[in-house]
């Protein structure tokens, strides 16, 4: 099993009220930087850097960073200069890119680049994954989100090409065009890096992924839904011909353990606070949902069944029918204690180790993941409270879900590659993978 | 004078796609390109113009039930389509009216083939750069916020589209969105090469512009007068953005007469 770590870096900033239950209001896409306070960004700068070299030191096997573009929950707009630092502060662990949003960069060929770098120095450690993004980052960098879809699978055929071709060759595509690819920088890896697929609602991307034999991760979502996505790709895995394993299943979930239960309860009700994301249940942002959902940026019937979550529902801006059907339907309920009803429904795990390491075996029963990310250090949580809990990470944790992992055979896409095979596979597709980029682009 | 009671739905098939469309009336005739949210079916406004016209009022490719061509990335490219349309349905002296986004679909068409056109009418018409200030980007609002500030005021919204917009009509929006987004996401309904283009447009221009629109700034009327050697503007002045909705019976008649 692959074990990793993974935290938004938020922008945390007491004094601008942006920060804990302050009372100013979070309005995704809405709040001005002129309250940005470039002293105290390099300050969490450097303590996520700092906390994520603890990781590894307490025996993490990956550093999980994301992007998202004009926000304050995560600071990781150019995670790719993250991940070059790392490459050099860190001698061991992968270092995985969950993901650059593709579909934003007019010039794939830099990232190309940028990426080559990064996993020459950390000597083939790097982990690449790309996402579509939301619409949070189509307005933010003005890609145009009818051709989000086109634009991702045009980028991945180029950058792979870029890494694997010999060069210099020509390249017109529909949104792509270089009379000249040739770039001086070629991955470390061989053929290239790992190449992950992040997600949690789209059809398509899963069934892309599980066509290309890429692992699959889906990011805090609920268990039945997640297991269902899990089950889309092993249909789509097997009319492709091949059987996916628990290599091609990756899950990210908040787990934070701490010396008491009463120092985790208090830690863990910080994940819910703060500029905590503002996607997820119960937290305090809110987002525009016609932002979120801007048209042609996932088609409307292709939606996995995350999508009948509540959570996920409401707070990526689709439901708002449902919800109006449900308020009609029935009074509405008491309200909850976000904190205790997203522990009862494990989207929270926050506990002593004794209490924590059981309910991530459930997790691990339920989903059979060969790769899992513990989401930790979020929301409103001290640089104390990441420290504390990534001690007992290291001392009771990881080897109590190594142990389980081994007995319930989850393997991770380092022992099991998921790319097995598909090399014959694809000589078995070669005619229909025509030279011209142009025709592989097409959706 | 019209001879029908009722419009006509037709049906024209091109190399580009299927191209859906309305019809009423005799006379000289009128070609009425809608809106970004699509055509609303026929309306008074069209009543009105029918009693003296040929009224065609068709859906833009990609648009309502007109085939979209998934290869169009520019209002330019819907503009040669609708010349197309025009061609195919043997219209000529043809008043080519266009609303809002239409108005920038007329302008790109009256730029590439002026010869079927008698007369352009361009209603709070996107497509030029506003000199100041900026038009209202749909993209940053949700679909009933920007209807609603199409209208002169909210009363006027509700009257037309009640307190909740019924499911088919929010469908029509979204659906319509999509489309706009595919042609004008950037840069928003505007195209620094349709200016330079209109100084040898010699076709009678008629721009009219609510008084009340907060869609197109009202500078951009001056611009295309600017630019159009043969055009004048002519303010209604109550009317929002969707001037055929509010004041139909002015905006006939000034069509009627241009």
């Amino acid at each position: 099993m692959f074990i990793g770590h993974f935290t938004e870096r938020p922008y945390q900033d007491p004094s601008s009220g942006y920060f804990g239950a302050t009372g100013r209001s979070i309005m995704d896409l809405g709040m001005s930087n002129a309250s940005y306070d470039p002293r105290l960004g390099a300050d969490l700068y450097n303590r996520y850097l700092d906390e994520r070299v603890f990781a590894e030191e307490m025996g993490f096997d990956g550093l999980m960073l994301n992007e998202h573009h004009s926000t304050p929950f995560c600071m990781g707009q150019v995670m790719n200069l993250e991940a070059a630092i790392l490459a050099r502060i860190t001698n061991r662990a992968k270092i995985v890119l969950l993901g650059n949003i593709l579909p934003i960069w007019d010039d794939p060929l830099f990232l190309a680049e940028e990426l080559a770098e990064i996993d020459m120095i950390s000597r083939g450690r790097l982990v690449t994954g790309w996402v579509r993004g939301t619409g949070r980052e189509s307005v933010a960098h003005n890609a145009v989100p009818p051709y989000n879809w086109e634009r991702f699978q045009e980028a991945h055929d180029f950058i792979v090409e870029a890494w694997t071709k010999p060069g210099p060759f020509r390249w017109e595509g529909e949104h792509y065009h270089y009379r000249y690819v040739n770039p001086w920088s070629r991955p470390y890896q061989e053929p290239h890096p790992p190449i992950w697929i992040p997600g949690v609602m789209s059809r398509n991307t899963v069934a892309w992924a599980a066509k290309h034999r890429y692992p699959y991760l889906m990011l805090a979502t609920e268990l039945q839904p997640t297991l269902e996505s899990f089950q889309y790709y092993d249909e789509v895995a097997a009319q492709e011909g091949y059987e996916a394993g628990t290599e091609h299943r990756g899950y990210l979930f908040k787990v934070h353990v701490d010396e008491t239960e009463e120092l985790a309860e208090e830690a863990g009700r910080k994940y819910v606070q703060g500029p905590s994301n503002p996607f997820l249940e119960g937290n305090q942002g809110i987002v525009r949902p016609f932002i979120q959902n801007l048209p042609g940026l996932t088609q409307r019937n292709n939606l996995l069944p995350t999508m009948r979550s509540f959570a996920a529902a409401a707070s990526r801006g689709r439901a708002s029918q449902h919800l109006k059907d449900q308020k009609k339907a029935a009074p509405p309920p008491p309200p909850k204690d976000t904190y205790v009803d997203q522990t009862e429904k494990l989207s929270i795990i926050s506990g002593t180790p004794d209490s924590v390491i059981p309910k991530v075996r459930h997790v691990l029963e339920t989903l059979r993941p060969g790769t899992i990310f513990f989401w930790d250090g979020d929301g409103a949580m001290s640089h104390d409270d990441q420290m504390r809990s990534l001690r007992l990470m290291g001392s009771d944790v990881i080897p109590a879900v190594r142990e389980m992992a081994d007995e319930l055979d989850l393997k991770g896409p380092f022992e099991n590659d998921p790319t097995r095979d598909s090399e014959a596979a694809a000589a078995e597709d070669a005619p229909e993978n025509s030279d011209n980029p142009a025709t592989q682009a097409a959706d | 004078m019209t001879d029908d009671s009722a419009y006509r739905e037709g049906e024209l098939a091109l190399a580009t796609g299927t191209i859906k469309y309305l019809e009423q009336g005799t006379g000289s005739p009128v070609v009425i390109l809608h809106h970004s949210w699509g055509s609303p079916g026929w309306l008074p406004f069209h009543d009105r113009l029918a009693e003296k016209h040929r009224v065609v009022v068709p859906d833009m490719p990609g648009w309502g039930g007109s085939e979209r061509p998934a290869w169009a990335r520019d209002p330019r490219d819907i503009a040669i389509i609708m010349t197309r349309v025009v061609s195919a349905l043997d219209l000529d002296d043809v008043t080519l009216v266009g609303l809002g986004f239409g108005g920038y679909v007329a302008a790109e068409f009256a730029t590439m083939n002026p010869s079927r056109l008698a007369s352009l009418v361009l209603v709070g018409a996107a497509g030029l750069q506003p000199g100041e200030g900026e038009i209202l980007d749909q993209m940053m609002l949700s679909h009933r916020k920007y209807i609603e500030d199409s209208f002169r005021d909210a009363e006027t919204y509700t009257g037309y589209v009640g307190e909740e917009p019924p499911e088919d009509v929010r469908q029509l929006w979204d659906f319509s969105r999509e489309m706009t987004a595919r042609v004008t996401w950037k840069p928003y309904m505007f195209n620094r090469r349709l200016e330079p283009l209109l100084g040898d447009m010699q076709v009678p221009t008629l721009i009219v512009w609510g008084g009340q629109d907060k869609v197109v700034p009202f500078e951009c009327a001056r611009q295309f007068e600017a630019a159009i050697p043969n055009a004048r503007v002519e303010v209604i002045d109550d009317a929002g953005h969707v001037v055929e909705l509010e004041e139909p019976d002015a905006l006939a008649g000034l069509i009627s007469n241009a």
